[in-house]
């Protein structure tokens, strides 16, 4: 995937965009991800609906030259988890992001998905069936990710009304400015139908809380917050033992990937010295995962 | 071991000496030297504590399978007796083993996380 920052000089008198391209073959049947045009459509979508998105400009069509690719309006702000959860530019709205997240949230699991888009449907099971296949085909042999694989199969919640998820919903793809919080829910392209309450738990996923482990929600904030901001925009109630579940399943499911990083530095697909150092990230989930079959769901 | 200079050193050379080339490197050339000083330290740790993480682990996954093996083959029946259901987060004293080798190794991999 590329991203192009340009300026642009039109009717609307000079504009920051940004250039999301697809560089290379997309295959919508193997693809975790969706399609560029669906990520837009979705983005215009829950736009419509409140949530804080980049405004879409344009997506792409074969007169364009581009292959799959779309226009965005460029915002402003922080992604870097690390600030967000440290610096004190932030100090005056920490606070209330929490609340932020789960009211936009709320905003995204009641967008209904756009006519014409189609999107793969996920549940506990098959995200379990999914990532234990993956950490098998490593070879590797980790006790730690098999009780966390057999608990949560004992655990599954009960089905939820599936909605539509962001399904990426965590530091780093959400960008927050300094007085005004939230500003743009970004890196769609993992977006599918599910269980609300996985992307609650993804953010609550411990391996994106930046040195603040006390602070449950991407390191800023508190479960409580979360659910009031996603009741208080109409959220469903959710249990907070259902987000829990969602957010070991993330510890399990990072674990996982960083196993298969590790994996395509070993087979050759990617001799980058960060390949096989994401693999050693495994035990921080590891970490994560005995704390939470210790406390219990 | 080998001393004069003993890995451990020559592990902290290699990354000393990336350190110093870094300032003149491309963005991208400049964070991969980051992550190799870093998977340096992490040798580093591991060549100071690895040998007493490992015997940690064999000594506790012996507990709980209550026999004496190496580390792959501890650690496959572990594997291969929670998969088959026959060890749970209920069996006495297997998240206690598991949590103190997962201290460990993380003392290795990340030190800073928490």
């Amino acid at each position: 995937m590329e991203t192009w920052t340009f300026g642009f000089e039109g009717k609307r008198g000079p504009e920051r965009l940004i250039l999301r391209r697809r560089s290379g073959p997309f295959d919508p049947g193997a693809a975790r991800s969706i399609s560029l045009a669906t990520e837009a459509a979705l983005i215009r979508a829950t736009g419509a609906r409140g949530a804080p998105v980049p405004p879409v400009r344009h997506i792409c069509d074969q007169a364009d030259g581009l292959g799959e690719a779309y226009v965005m309006g460029r915002v402003d702000g922080e992604t870097l988890g690390k600030r967000i959860v440290s610096d004190p530019r932030f100090d005056a709205v920490r606070g209330d992001l929490a609340h932020q997240c789960g009211r936009v949230l709320a905003q995204v699991h009641a967008t209904p998905p756009p006519e014409g888009v189609v999107l793969k449907t996920i549940d506990g099971v098959s995200e379990l069936d999914r990532y234990e296949e993956v950490y098998l085909s490593t070879g590797a042999s980790r006790p730690i990710l098999e009780l966390a694989f057999q608990y949560l199969r004992n655990h599954l919640p009960e089905a939820a009304e599936p909605v539509l998820l962001h399904g990426d919903f965590r530091n780093g793809n959400l960008m927050f400015d300094p007085q005004a919080g939230l500003v743009a829910v970004l890196d769609w392209e993992l977006s599918h139908i599910g269980d609300p309450a996985e992307d609650l738990g993804w953010i609550c996923t411990k391996s994106w809380r930046f040195g603040r482990p006390d602070r449950p929600v991407g390191g800023f904030g508190d479960y409580a917050d979360l659910l009031a901001g996603y009741a208080a925009a109409g959220g469903r109630p959710i249990e907070l033992s259902r987000v829990r579940f969602w957010q070991m399943l993330g510890s399990l499911r990072w674990g996982v990937i960083c196993l298969n990083m590790y994996m395509s530095w070993a087979n050759g697909t990617d001799r980058s010295v960060e390949r096989p150092m994401i693999g050693r990230r495994a035990s921080e989930t590891e970490a994560d995962l005995i704390a939470l079959l210790e406390e219990g769901l | 071991m080998i001393t004069h200079p003993r890995a451990e050193e020559l592990v902290e050379a290699v990354a000393e000496w990336i350190d110093q080339i870094r300032p003149g490197l491309d963005p991208r050339n400049a964070f991969l030297g980051r992550v190799a000083v870093n998977a340096l330290a992490t040798v580093g740790r591991e060549l100071a504590k690895g040998a007493a993480a490992e015997a940690t682990a064999v000594a506790r996954m012996s507990e709980v399978l209550g026999r004496s093996s190496n580390y792959d083959d501890l650690s496959g029946e572990l594997c291969a007796r929670i998969r088959a259901g026959s060890l749970t987060v209920e069996t006495p004293g297997l998240l206690r083993a598991l949590s103190e080798m997962a201290v460990a190794q993380l003392a290795i991999d990340q030190p800073s996380y928490g």
